[in-house]
C-alpha cells in the first residue's frame, strides 16, 4: 500500500456501521412494485440475509450482496473481511456459496497495488469458501468500497431463515461482540496491537465452519449478526418467528476491552441507530450498565451466526463448534411470544 | 470553546479527550449531532465531569464542569 494514504481515512463510515438503519430501510422499500413468484421462498418481507429461489425439488439458489468502505488500512485484510462478510449471508441461510462477483469503487488516491491487494484478499477468501469469483464491476468514487454479490445453493427444505425458531430452542452465537466499538476506538489509537490483530482475525474468519457444523443438527433458524447488532438481528429473528428470545447477559461472549471503550464514548453511530430501531422491543430485567447495552447494540462487521437449535442438540452443536475453534457460546433460549420480542436476563 | 461541528464519531470524543489532558475545571464544546452529544457525554462522565446539554438551533452546546 502507499505510505501516505490510509485506506480508512478515505472512508466516512466504518464497515457495517455504514449500513442504512433497519427502520429507514423498511420505509425505503415500501410500495415498490415487486413481482410475485411462488418459487421465491425467501424475499425481503421477513428481513432475511439473502433471497432464496427454488429451482427444482432439490435445489434452491441463494443470492446476496454486501459491500462497505475500508474498516482497516491493510488493503488485503480489508478485501478478506469484506468477502467474509458477503459470504456470511449465504452461510446464515444454511447454504454453500458457489459463485461471486466483485463490486468495487476505487478513489483516485488509491494506488493500483492497493486495489490489487483488496481483490487478492477477496479472492483468497472465495477460494477458502470454495466459491469462484467470475467477474464484477468497478467504478470511481470519492470513497473506496469493496464487497461481493454471492450466489450459493441450498436444499429448499433446509433453508434457514429468521422465521422458524421454536419455543425451547437454545441460541448459539459464534463470534464475540464488540467489534464496532473497538474499531471506533482504534481510530483514536486506544486499542493495542495484540487485540487489534485478534479482531482482524475474527473479522477475516468465514462463517463456513460454523455453518458446516450447524447443518448437521436440528437447527430451526439462523441469521448472521452484522450491522444491526445482536439485538437488531435478534429482534428480526424473534419477530420473524413470532417468538420471544431470552438472552442471558452474563453468557454473552464479548471482547472485555469494548466495555471501557463504550464507557468512554467510542460508540459507533450505528449502535445508536440500532438502539432506536430495536429498543422498544427489548426489556432489561436487571439494571444493565450502558456500556453493556452498547455492546448488545454494537454493529458487527463480519460477525458470527446466531443459531436457534433444538434444545436436545444444543450441547452437541456447541461442543462441535468449540472443538473446531469457533468461539461459540449458548447465550439464551427461545420462548413463546411475550409482550416484548427480547428479554435480557 | 471547542467547535466540533461537522465532525462525526469518534472525532469529537478524540478532541475532548485531547483537551481534557490539561484537566481544566470546565469545558465547552459545540457539536451538531446527537451521536456526538451521547458520546461526549459518556467521555465527560468517565473523566468525572458533570455535563449539561443546551440545544442551539441545530447544534448542541455542551457544558462540562467538575
Amino acid at each position: 500500500m502507499s505510505e501516505d494514504i490510509k485506506l480508512t481515512k478515505l472512508a466516512s463510515c466504518a464497515g457495517c456501521g455504514a449500513k442504512v438503519g433497519a427502520g429507514t430501510l423498511v420505509k425505503l422499500l415500501q410500495d415498490l412494485p415487486v413481482l410475485q413468484d411462488e418459487r421465491l421462498i425467501v424475499g425481503y418481507d421477513k428481513s432475511d440475509d439473502a433471497s432464496v429461489y427454488q429451482l427444482d425439488e432439490n435445489t434452491a439458489i441463494v443470492q446476496t450482496l454486501d459491500f462497505f468502505p475500508p474498516i482497516v488500512d491493510d488493503p488485503r485484510l480489508f478485501g478478506q473481511i469484506a468477502a467474509c462478510n458477503a459470504f456470511s449471508d449465504v452461510y446464515a441461510m444454511g447454504g454453500e456459496p458457489k459463485l461471486a462477483l466483485n463490486i468495487m469503487t476505487v478513489s483516485k488516491e488509491m494506488s493500483q497495488d492497493d486495489v490489487h491487494e483488496i481483490l487478492r484478499g477477496g479472492y483468497e477468501k472465495a477460494a477458502e469458501a470454495g466459491a469462484i469469483i467470475a467477474g464484477g464491476h468497478t467504478i470511481e468514487d470519492v470513497e473506496p468500497k469493496y464487497g461481493l454479490s454471492v450466489t450459493g445453493f441450498v436444499h429448499p427444505k433446509r433453508v434457514l431463515t429468521n422465521a422458524g425458531a421454536r419455543a425451547g430452542d437454545r441460541l448459539i452465537l459464534t463470534k464475540p461482540l464488540g467489534v464496532g466499538i473497538l474499531t471506533t476506538a482504534a481510530k483514536a489509537d486506544l486499542v493495542d496491537q495484540e487485540l487489534l490483530e485478534k479482531l482482524y482475525r475474527q473479522m477475516a474468519t468465514l462463517n463456513r465452519v460454523a455453518r458446516d457444523c450447524m447443518v448437521q443438527f436440528e437447527v430451526h433458524s439462523c441469521t448472521d449478526v452484522t450491522g444491526f447488532g445482536l439485538l437488531g438481528h435478534g429482534y428480526e429473528m424473534a419477530a420473524g418467528s413470532e417468538k420471544t428470545i431470552h438472552i442471558r447477559m452474563d453468557s454473552i461472549p464479548y471482547h472485555k476491552e469494548a466495555y471501557e471503550m463504550a464507557d468512554m464514548g467510542f460508540v459507533p453511530a450505528g449502535a445508536y441507530r440500532n438502539r432506536t430501531y430495536a429498543e422498544a422491543h427489548v426489556r432489561f430485567e436487571k439494571e444493565t450498565p450502558l456500556p453493556l447495552q452498547d455492546i448488545l447494540f454494537d454493529p458487527q462487521t463480519s460477525g458470527g451466526l446466531l443459531i436457534a437449535v433444538a434444545q436436545s442438540d444444543a450441547e452437541a452443536l456447541l461442543e462441535m463448534l468449540l472443538e473446531k475453534s469457533v468461539e461459540a457460546a449458548i447465550i439464551g433460549y427461545v420462548a413463546e411470544e411475550e409482550d416484548v420480542a427480547i428479554v435480557i436476563e | 470553546m471547542i467547535d466540533a461541528r461537522g465532525r462525526s464519531c469518534p472525532e469529537p470524543v478524540i478532541m475532548i479527550k485531547k483537551a481534557m489532558t490539561t484537566k481544566e475545571s470546565s469545558y465547552e464544546m459545540l457539536v451538531d449531532n446527537r451521536v456526538s452529544v451521547e458520546n461526549v457525554t459518556r467521555f465527560a462522565k468517565h473523566e468525572g465531569y458533570a455535563i449539561t446539554v443546551e440545544e442551539q438551533g441545530d447544534d448542541f452546546l455542551l457544558h462540562m464542569t467538575r
